[in-house]
């Protein structure tokens, strides 16, 4: 695909990388409206949030209007339209984890950042959110920050986990 | 890294690769991998789905239904092409099995799918797994690459002239497209809503081809199925209910964790034994036997109660997704039911009024007896109006608030009063939060 609508490709607002995953994505399934959601989630993890800019150039990658992709962006929890911290925490408070003392935590995290629920710390690099169930029962309370889980956490536990992402160390 | 549990009475079929590397192709084919496929190559799709039936192999997803009879359903010709959706949304609180057949066995994924394609006939699989399980997806899509580059999947898997591929697939939060139509709604690049039944998925599925839908730890046990013989694999469990499960103990028990048991599992041993007990020594109030949407199930109701489908139905519950959800003597049941709802009503899709109204009428009313503001009434309210969502709705969710919030109100009912007249509630800790909204 040299060009997008009518648009040449280096007019994208997505890195060459991206922009050629989604050249490969768009072709991957029995019809090209499959790509809709994953495209939406890997533009966000790029940009950050599903800003104008991207909710177009997604809608003419796929064909659609930008109407339909605003309809199935708003359904998916984890899509937004304003960007989160670079370190988005997201605590499940589901029954496994609040039955081990997710809520503590939940409430450390907001004490050590100073934030309370979706808010973003002033400079930018976390945010907090409370969400359902993210699949790790067994090893609760558990958080996912972006994409990486730390299981089995106690409140005493947040600073030193703040720490590490503040030094730019992952897990 | 989620940690891995053991106990002797396990009986290791699905999880028998766990912790052994076999997320490696070659380790993989080292610890018997891919023998199954090339087997099912050999006997041919007739064979193949007599075997499953056989199996007594059911639906771990949660509705317990033969898979074998799943895949019998699918026209044996079709105008439109046929498809494999493996359900990896996992999303039912209490239950994470997914996530380590993901993590630790990504290929008999892969192989269970290629033989359910064989069976019905279909070229294509898809494998989708919830957006917050990234990092399970780059395992999946690994696995999938190493697949291909040797051949298993591609136009002429191991040389047999067959065709299959797979495609993986990344959600983006939502629980209700863990529900089969909803599944299909958004792997099209929708809203996650349900369709209505008939026509069944089996007939009209995915992009309107005959489609078969199976909860990744179903497809993840087939190559076992095949591997072990079906009369083998269904002795191990009960009758009408072959095998093991994988169940998520999780909650107040000492030593949390997926266990590999056989199906009819005593579920008092469970607890005890496998699970080690009540954390802290402290007494049993109540379990949730099979995920958050199954109704809660008291100490005396669990003595001899074996954990198959047949036997917690019996009992007035549900196996579900095998998620068991312990609960200690110092949780207040008021609070537990409005978190339960409060979940409801965050995923409901708002597509059939009595579940999007039904949840959120449901959550207020226990946020408001919760904080010691009900009135006597709304006791039977919230039973009347959960009873009253039942069978209303096209997909399972609707049901899946209703169970549980009957069974809480019904079991419960003397604590539902302790919490009237302004009275504070009874198991509020000092220094933590009461819960008001979720």
């Amino acid at each position: 695909m040299s060009e997008i609508n009518g648009k040449p490709k280096s007019q994208s607002i997505f890195s060459p990388e991206l922009a050629a995953r989604f050249d490969a994505l768009v072709q991957k399934y029995p019809a090209r409206r499959s790509a809709l959601v994953p495209m939406l989630l890997y533009a966000q993890d790029e940009v950050g949030s599903l800003t104008d800019a991207v909710v177009a150039e997604v809608a003419q990658r796929i064909g659609i209007t930008e109407l339909e992709v605003r309809n199935v962006a708003t359904y998916y929890s984890m899509l937004r339209f304003k960007p989160a911290g670079k370190f988005n925490i997201q605590v499940c408070t589901n029954i496994s984890c609040m039955l081990r003392g997710a809520y503590e935590v939940y409430e450390r995290f907001q004490e050590e950042l100073g934030v309370g629920p979706k808010g973003v710390t002033s400079d930018g690099l976390f945010s907090i959110e409370e969400v359902e169930c993210i699949g790790a029962c067994c090893w609760a309370p558990a958080v996912q920050v972006n994409y990486d889980f730390h299981d089995d956490l106690t409140p005493d536990q947040v600073p030193e986990l703040l720490d590490r992402y503040r030094k730019g160390v992952r897990k | 890294m989620p940690r891995l549990v053991s106990h002797p009475d396990e009986v290791r079929i699905v999880s028998r690769r766990f912790g052994m590397g076999a997320e490696k192709i070659d380790r993989y084919l080292e610890l018997g991998g891919y023998q199954a496929v090339k087997k099912c190559l050999a006997q041919g799709p007739d064979w193949i789905i007599e075997e499953m039936k056989a199996s007594n192999l059911r639906g771990r997803g949660g509705a317990g239904f033969s898979a074998g009879m799943k895949w019998s359903f699918v026209p044996k010709q079709s105008g439109k092409p046929k498809y494999i959706l493996v359900n990896g949304d996992e999303s039912e609180p209490g239950t994470c099995k997914d996530h380590l057949i993901f993590l630790h066995d990504p290929h008999s994924v892969i192989e269970g799918t290629v033989i359910a394609g064989l069976a019905v006939g279909a070229k294509t699989g898809f494998i989708y797994l919830r957006g917050e399980y990234r990092y399970l997806l780059e395992i999946m899509e690994r696995a999938v690459a190493d697949a291909y580059d040797r051949g298993f999947l591609g136009k002429n898997i191991f040389g047999s002239g067959a065709e299959f591929e797979i495609i993986t697939q990344t959600g983006a939060g939502a629980y209700e497209v863990g529900e089969e139509s909803a599944l299909m709604e958004s792997l099209e690049g929708k809203r996650g809503v349900p369709r209505i039944k008939p026509p069944f998925p089996a007939v009209v599925g995915l992009y309107g081809g005959p489609t078969v839908i199976n909860n990744a730890e179903t497809i993840a046990t087939v190559p076992h199925v095949i591997t072990m013989g079906a009369a083998a694999y269904a002795a191990v469990g009960t009758p009408r209910n072959g095998g093991t499960r994988l169940f998520g103990l999780s909650g107040h028990v000492e030593k949390p964790g997926v266990y590999e048991l056989p199906m009819g599992y005593n579920l008092k041993k469970m607890i005890y034994e496998v699970g080690g007990g009540v954390r802290g020594g402290r007494k049993l109030k109540a379990v949730v036997p099979g995920g958050s949407s199954t109704p809660v199930l008291l100490p005396e109701e669990i003595e001899n109660l074996g954990m198959d489908f047949d036997q917690v139905g019996k009992a007035g519950s549900m196996l579900g997704s095998g998620g068991v959800v312990v609960i200690d003597d110092q949780t207040c049941i008021v609070e537990f039911a409005l978190r339960t709802i409060s979940f409801y009503a965050h995923e409901s899709c708002g597509w059939c009024i009595p579940c999007r109204e039904g949840t959120d009428w449901l959550k207020k009313s226990l946020i408001r007896f919760h904080a010691g503001f009900g009135a006597t009434s709304d006791i039977d309210n919230m039973q009347y109006l959960a009873e009253n969502m039942l069978g209303r709705t096209f997909c399972p969710l609707g049901d899946a608030a209703a169970m549980p919030t009957i069974a809480f109100v019904k079991k419960f009912r003397k604590e539902f009063e302790d919490h009237l007249n302004g009275k504070p509630c009874p198991f509020a800790k000092e220094g933590v939060p009461q819960l008001t909204v979720v």
